[in-house]
């Protein structure tokens, strides 16, 4: 090996420091601490009571479980509602104006979750803009209550992650030659089948790294379900959070983070398995 | 089905519905914010009680305005300063992440990146709470051991600029680095030729071609730092950033001067967007 | 002459395959020196060793009496003309050539002075403050070569820099290169794979083939004298043969083709011959000459390089040989009959 200069040392130092300070070690400690438990002396002892208590209480397995579902049903519709749209945005609109509609998918991602999901609040409510113009159009009488039910809670989750769908499937189908759908449809081939012979797989890798993003965003979610949803529209980021910061049990709330974790992980890694794609991509 | 084909028309007319719906649904919750936060009423919706400025400027107990509610202005300096650092901290260490993985060879290398890569994948909360514990642990294995007591290792400012800056930096070192892909690297070889050291190299050569990609990266860090809720919420002390500040009154005091703060971002973000158009299109 | 290079031994392996093996050569101070060879016959890998990019993996680089072991590219008394030049985009003409010095600890009135010597020099003056990307692909080339030589440095490396240029383009830079390296006395090492670059400009050319020197000679010598049968066949034109028998003094070739070659005190596989080496409607009194009746097959057209593609009729081998410039044998036609002979002297003969 050749000897290593300063700048090396210069680039590594704070990239390791970073990653162990950051990145490890944090998730070293949060491995640990979920095995702490407080016995019924006061005493701290290493037991597997954190993730006992998980299975024993079914609102807390339930609630994983109803988290995950919906993650995964929400990042398909995210691919489902926008797939068209990237399609549309890079295939079909006229390029002096596909600048512009990109623009507008970019400003609700900027100006953050918080304002967005507000936003839906205000159009949602018993008193909001939809029952208002509802009203006023004569349709119904009284308001219908959409908000605080599941489904205020999945229009939140959908509209705050599926803008992270569109950008890596739009990037995708930007490297699919046109000349391959014009050879399609000069050979004889439906629109049907154009759409998933030829684009749906040229753009996987797109679309892979989009539902996992997609879904890495809906699942750690807690503002959506917190603003939107109601009491009975749990997600499992609400009762980790519930345990920092209003019961004050962190062992019981680092198991399960780490489930919670464990769960992403391995579905992001079975995606990544199922469609052949390294992690470096996901970020691109 | 693309530009060059023809189509039914039933098709065309079906395809534009469905783009005009879904242009609807994006902009319309920012629309209704935005009119509203002008609605001369105490409540956050309708009905519309006619046009008004005071959630901007009134100076009342029962309407207090944007720019006269401190707590809020101040939650809006500390997300900015907030911002600030975590794009500092971040632009410099992802580009020096960039530059490492893109032009260092060492061992260990491809288990690096992936630490690198992890924040992509690992969900705020998670880091959140992960970064709250272990620096909690390390604060108190340091005031025991050493009888020091360091307040930023509790929820604090700091906690929340290193807590950002954690996952930031992968955004940056993802987007220098894909600058750095096209870099022509006899370019450098070029440099230390002539005489220049590896680090002048870099400085005067490498840096110069990566300048649109870090300048990016820092607006990209800071825009993300400053919209971040989820991890900050378990690392915040008792500044406030405008995220949480938000929550705050939306779980415990909506008035609509949350409109007209929600103005305020929105149509920032816009003129931001709009300037990086133009300086895109000069190019 | 001193010797301000001396390579020693030097070798470069890579994983499963050797790219430079046991090379020994030194360069004359003021010398140009090139190494030609084919791409991938390691001649990169070697400029790169020199430089400093790679590290050898044997062997010994002496710069001046130095050697040049864990000396990194920067602290090395060379500098190199990138194939693709390299020049900052960056940076303007002047900013490019100051860049060196400016990395130096030299007054800032020097730089200004020896720059603008420099751009006299290469006569890019007036150009100082032009963007490197508006330059032509001459000027650019100038501005590459300037960059490095106002470091004055003890050997300039130039690593096929003529390579992107149209035609036209890279024989006016040849003849210009040539002449600067005159006038400025700097040691150049050029490499390439043109071998019309290297015998026009060089003082010394090495030949270089898998990894090793073939043969290290003058551009005279190398065409006339070919130490090696990959020389005769990569360095200028030439016909070749295979032969299958040597007995008495005479080779006959895969083809039946029998020639007389004296005195050779080793069995030749293989035999090269100019196209110039033939002469056509040679004289009959002339000594050491085997004369061979051929049938014109076609005729190549190209000016001063017209030649004509010929069948021997004893034998049916294909040759090429070259026309004599005056007009004598302008009216000769396809199928035409003629008379050609070869001087033992210019039958080149390999063993391998």
């Amino acid at each position: 090996m050749k000897k290593r200069n300063l700048t090396f040392y210069l680039f590594i130092i704070p990239v390791l420091l970073w990653l162990m300070l950051l990145i490890v070690f944090p998730h070293v400690d949060l491995f640990l601490s979920s095995f702490q438990f407080e016995n019924d002396d006061g005493v701290t002892v290493l037991s597997f009571n954190n993730y006992l208590s998980f299975f024993e209480d079914s609102i807390y397995w339930l609630t994983f479980l109803r988290t995950a579902l919906y993650s995964i049903s929400i990042t398909v519709l995210a691919f489902v509602v926008t797939f068209p749209v990237a399609f549309y945005l890079t295939k079909v609109v006229s390029r002096k104006y596909s600048s512009f509609f990109v623009l507008l998918l970019l400003i609700p991602i900027w100006v953050g979750e918080l304002v967005t999901i507000y936003g839906w609040m205000i159009l949602l409510s018993d008193y909001g803009v939809i029952n208002s113009f509802l009203i006023y159009l004569g349709i119904i009488d009284t308001p219908i209550v959409m908000l605080y039910t599941d489904f205020s809670m999945i229009i939140g989750l959908l509209y705050m992650s599926m803008l992270f769908m569109i950008i890596p499937v739009m990037s995708a189908l930007d490297s699919l030659d046109d000349s391959l759908i014009e050879a399609a449809s000069d050979l004889g081939a439906s629109k049907w089948t154009i759409a998933t012979k030829i684009v749906v797989p040229h753009a996987m890798p797109g679309i892979a790294s989009g539902g996992i993003m997609v879904f890495m965003l809906i699942i750690g979610d807690y503002v959506a379900p917190n603003i939107l949803g109601g009491k009975s529209s749990l997600w499992f980021t609400e009762q980790i959070y519930n345990f920092f910061l209003t019961t004050i049990n962190w062992s019981q709330g680092a198991a399960f983070g780490f489930l919670l974790l464990m769960l992403s992980s391995a579905i992001i890694w079975g995606v990544l398995k199922l469609t052949g794609q390294k992690l470096e991509r996901v970020g691109s | 089905m693309i530009r060059s084909l023809p189509n039914s028309k039933f098709y065309k007319i079906g395809y534009r519905i469905y783009i005009s719906l879904f242009y609807i649904f994006l902009t319309i919750p920012l629309v209704t914010i935005c009119v509203l936060a002008f609605n001369d009423s105490n409540f956050i919706a309708l009905p519309w009680e006619g046009f008004s400025l005071d959630w901007f400027f009134s100076d009342t107990t029962e309407r207090l305005g944007l720019f006269a509610d401190e707590d809020l202005l101040i939650s809006i300096w500390t997300s900015i300063e907030t911002g600030l650092f975590v794009a500092f901290l971040s632009t410099l260490v992802g580009t020096f992440a960039a530059l490492l993985f893109e032009e260092e060879k060492f061992r260990f290398k491809g288990l690096l990146y992936f630490l690198a890569l992890a924040p992509l994948v690992i969900p705020g909360v998670i880091l959140g709470i992960s970064i709250l514990l272990s620096s909690t642990s390390a604060g108190i294995y340091i005031e025991d051991n050493f009888g020091i007591y360091i307040e930023s290792l509790g929820p604090s400012f700091w906690l929340v600029v290193f807590g950002q800056f954690s996952f930031c930096a992968t955004y940056v070192m993802l987007l220098v680095g894909a600058r750095l892909k096209k870099f022509d690297r006899t370019l450098e070889e070029a440099a230390l030729s002539l005489r220049a050291s590896r680090l002048e190299s870099i400085w005067y050569v490498t840096i110069p071609f990566l300048r649109p990609a870090i300048i990016g990266a820092f607006v990209v860090a800071f825009l993300i730092s400053f919209s971040n809720f989820n991890t900050t919420i378990f690392l915040i002390g008792s500044d406030l950033t405008l995220p949480v500040d938000l929550y705050t009154r939306i779980r415990f005091s909506l008035t609509p001067v949350l409109n007209a703060v929600s103005l305020m971002i929105i149509t920032f973000i816009t003129i931001a967007a709009v300037i990086n158009i133009f300086v895109n299109r000069k190019k | 002459m001193d010797h301000i290079l001396e390579v020693k031994d030097l070798s470069k392996y890579f994983v499963g395959f050797t790219a430079v093996q046991s090379i020994d050569f030194f360069v004359e101070e003021g010398g140009f020196f090139s190494i030609l060879g084919p791409s991938g016959c390691g001649k990169t890998t070697l400029l790169r060793m020199i430089s400093g990019f790679e590290e050898e993996s044997e062997g010994d680089i002496i710069i001046r009496g130095e050697s040049m072991k864990g000396i990194p590219p920067e602290k090395r008394p060379v500098n190199i003309v990138f194939q693709n030049l390299a020049l900052f985009p960056m940076m303007n003409v002047e900013e490019n050539v100051a860049f060196g010095l400016k990395r130096q600890k030299i007054s800032k009135t020097e730089i200004v002075t020896r720059v603008k010597e420099m751009l006299d020099r290469v006569g890019l003056n007036g150009f100082e403050k032009k963007n490197v990307t508006e330059l032509s692909g001459g000027q650019r080339q100038r501005v590459a070569i300037a960059r490095s030589l106002v470091l004055k440095p003890s050997i300039l490396l130039l690593d096929e820099p003529l390579g992107a240029l149209d035609r036209k383009l890279r024989e006016h830079m040849k003849i210009e290169l040539k002449l600067l390296q005159k006038e400025i006395g700097t040691t150049f090492i050029y490499i390439t794979h043109d071998q019309s670059e290297a015998l026009v400009m060089s003082d010394k050319v090495a030949v270089m083939n898998k990894g090793r020197f073939e043969q290290i000679d003058t551009p005279k010598n190398l065409y006339k004298n070919p130490k090696t049968s990959f020389v005769a066949g990569f360095v200028g034109e030439s016909n070749p043969f295979e032969i299958t028998s040597y007995e008495n003094g005479v080779l006959t070739t895969s083809h039946g083709w029998k020639l007389t070659k004296p005195n050779l005190d080793y069995t030749p596989l293989k035999l090269f011959i100019r196209p110039e080496a033939f002469i056509l409607n040679p004289t009959e009194d002339l000594e050491g000459i085997d004369v061979v009746e051929m049938k014109v097959k076609t005729i190549l057209f190209d000016g001063a390089n017209t030649k004509i593609s010929a069948i021997i009729t004893q034998s049916n081998d294909e040759v090429l040989i070259s026309l004599p410039q005056n007009a004598q044998f302008e009216d000769l036609k396809e199928g035409d009959m003629v008379k050609v002979g070869i001087h033992q002297d210019d039958l080149k003969c390999y063993k391998d």
